[in-house]
């Protein structure tokens, strides 16, 4: 099967090299200082920020994007506005990168006098950066938790109601409980993403390294001469370990989820 | 053929409508919430991008009009890059060759395993779905010394299709995984058979057929998500669009064409969705 060769030669094997390459150093030789490095405070720093930046961003993205959804969700199937939404979420989500951090730059005015207003707090760490993330962290909340406010049927609406329950029981004892697991679900997915996002914080700011993503983009850039390419695998290595535990998290929630959705 | 499906199949039902059954002031307060809502979001989704439409129109004089920076497009060149519209070029070439291996590679394999070797369906599964959780950026790493050594046979920026496949291939899955459940390939494939197709006739000319809204799908997520792409490309030191756009921006901050550019890749990407969506009614309206 083609498709396994290809898969095996180009996710598996470079997967394989960073790990493998982790646990060198630049002459080859076998080494745990790539893993130590990981311990130290400044790598540290790096791990935290990340860290802060995805935690803060899912949360905005989340709760936002929970609110949006269900508006988005309680339309229209076929409606012009549930189409709208939809296109726009998908291009924000997955095409956003250096594209949103020029229309940001465009926003806050490129020239000395702003076009709307000059605001330096845009680029203050992470709550500046947040604002951004959410343009493309809402986004794919609505994406990933439409179908599960889909899955609410009205019927569990109509049954609650008919024996006398209100609008806050409802959603504090059926529809909330119902929806948790998805929510919680895609609130692990939206936090990997920011993990892993690097076009628009670099387009952004890339003077100030916050992440590990730019740490990772600095120590393989030979400009500054620091180039370590085992440093970089193991700040790599360490992103995987974070985000396989993220992603674990989220397959088991989504097991959960799809019990009740169908 | 997609006749075929519709034999002893009832037309699916409308979906039906939420406020069914709903008292008129509830009705009438979610639909005051709904507003609102869209207003907020619109506003705040909108007003950045408003912005820079705004800005790729402005002239030479602050405040004025002009539409210099969209002919730049055509035009620009900077030392050091390759011109702009060379990368634009190459940019919808990926979109292209990306799209076409990745249906290549994942459609037949996907039938040859829904149809013969049902056991390997989670292994691929797991395949497809594992980039979400290998994040761009490790695998650019990794991918360092693979592409020193396809760089050696060519240097063309065409050769990031190879990773972009992989990049796409989650959202391709799950888009021809859907197309592939809504037909009972098993059945198509036994009638087919036993009418003397060969197999290569069940997956090309009875089961492929089936699935075109799927292909679709797949096809057009695919293409937003190369045209999108930047991470990969700036690691590895080719120039793609985005890494062009980011290039001009370093070089000549506040250029007018990286906004003019950056309008026109939305509005594409954002054309390509809306189209993703009104097949998806089309088939919604296809019984079966």
């Amino acid at each position: 099967m083609p498709f396994f060769g290809y898969v095996g030669l180009f996710l598996l094997l470079p997967t394989g090299i960073v790990v493998w390459d982790a646990f060198k150093n630049p002459t080859g030789h076998f080494t745990l200082s790539g893993l130590t490095a990981l311990g130290n405070s400044q790598v540290r720093g790096f791990f935290i920020g990340s860290f802060k930046l995805s935690l803060v961003s899912a949360l905005v993205g989340a709760v936002f994007g929970a609110i949006l959804a269900y508006a988005v969700a309680s339309g229209n199937p076929d409606g012009v506005i549930r189409r709208l939404y939809l296109a726009a979420s998908g291009v924000l989500a997955q095409f956003g990168g250096v594209t949103l951090a020029f229309a940001f730059l465009a926003l806050i005015g490129p020239a000395p006098t702003g076009l709307l207003f000059h605001a330096s707090w845009y680029y203050s760490f992470p709550w500046g950066i947040t604002v951004i993330y959410a343009y493309f962290q809402i986004p794919l909340m609505v994406l990933v938790f439409l179908p599960a406010i889909d899955g609410l049927k009205v019927q569990w609406r109509e049954a609650s109601d008919s024996l006398g329950s209100s609008a806050w029981q409802y959603w504090r004892y059926v529809g909330g409980p119902l929806l948790l697991p998805a929510f919680l679900g895609a609130l692990l997915l939206l936090f990997a993403n920011a993990l892993s996002a690097f076009a628009t914080i670099q387009a952004w700011e890339d003077q100030i390294p916050y992440t590990v993503a730019q740490q990772i983009y600095t120590s393989t850039s030979s400009e500054v001469g620091l180039a370590n390419i085992n440093y970089a695998d193991a700040l790599a290595l360490g992103m995987v370990v974070l985000v396989a535990i993220v992603m674990t998290g989220y397959a088991l929630l989504q097991r959960r989820a799809a019990r009740w959705l169908r | 053929m997609a006749a075929i499906t519709s034999v002893g199949e009832t037309p699916m039902a409308a979906p039906a409508k939420r406020p069914v059954g709903m008292q008129g002031r509830r009705r009438r307060r979610l639909n005051l919430f709904r507003y609102v809502v869209f207003t907020v979001f619109g506003l705040f989704f909108l007003l950045p991008l408003l912005a820079l439409a705004r800005w790729s129109l402005e002239g030479a004089k602050l405040g004025s009009w002009s539409l210099t920076a969209w002919r730049q497009i055509a035009s620009y060149s900077n030392e050091g890059i390759p011109p702009l519209i060379s990368t634009v070029e190459i940019t919808l070439e990926l979109a292209v060759i990306t799209s076409v291996v990745m249906l290549v590679l994942v459609v037949p394999t996907m039938i040859w395993i829904r149809l013969r070797v049902r056991w390997l369906a989670r292994t691929m599964e797991f395949l497809c779905l594992l980039p979400l959780t290998i994040p761009a950026i490790v695998l650019v790493v990794g991918l360092g010394p693979i592409y020193n050594k396809i760089a050696h046979l060519s240097l063309s920026t065409l050769m990031l299709f190879w990773v972009y496949v992989i990049l796409a291939l989650p959202y391709a899955y799950r888009a021809l995984a859907a197309g592939l459940n809504a037909i009972d390939a098993t059945t198509l494939s036994e009638a087919a058979r036993s009418l003397g197709a060969s197999w290569f006739s069940v997956i090309v000319r009875v089961i492929m057929p089936n699935m075109w809204d799927a292909m679709l799908n797949a096809l057009l997520l695919t293409s937003a998500l190369v045209l999108g792409e930047f991470t990969i490309a700036f690691f590895l030191l080719y120039f793609n669009l985005q890494v062009e756009l980011y290039s001009i921006s370093r070089n000549t901050p506040n250029a007018g064409v990286i906004f003019s550019t950056s309008t026109a890749s939305l509005l594409f990407a954002f054309v390509l969705l809306l189209i993703l969506s009104f097949a998806r009614r089309r088939r919604r309206g296809i019984p079966g």
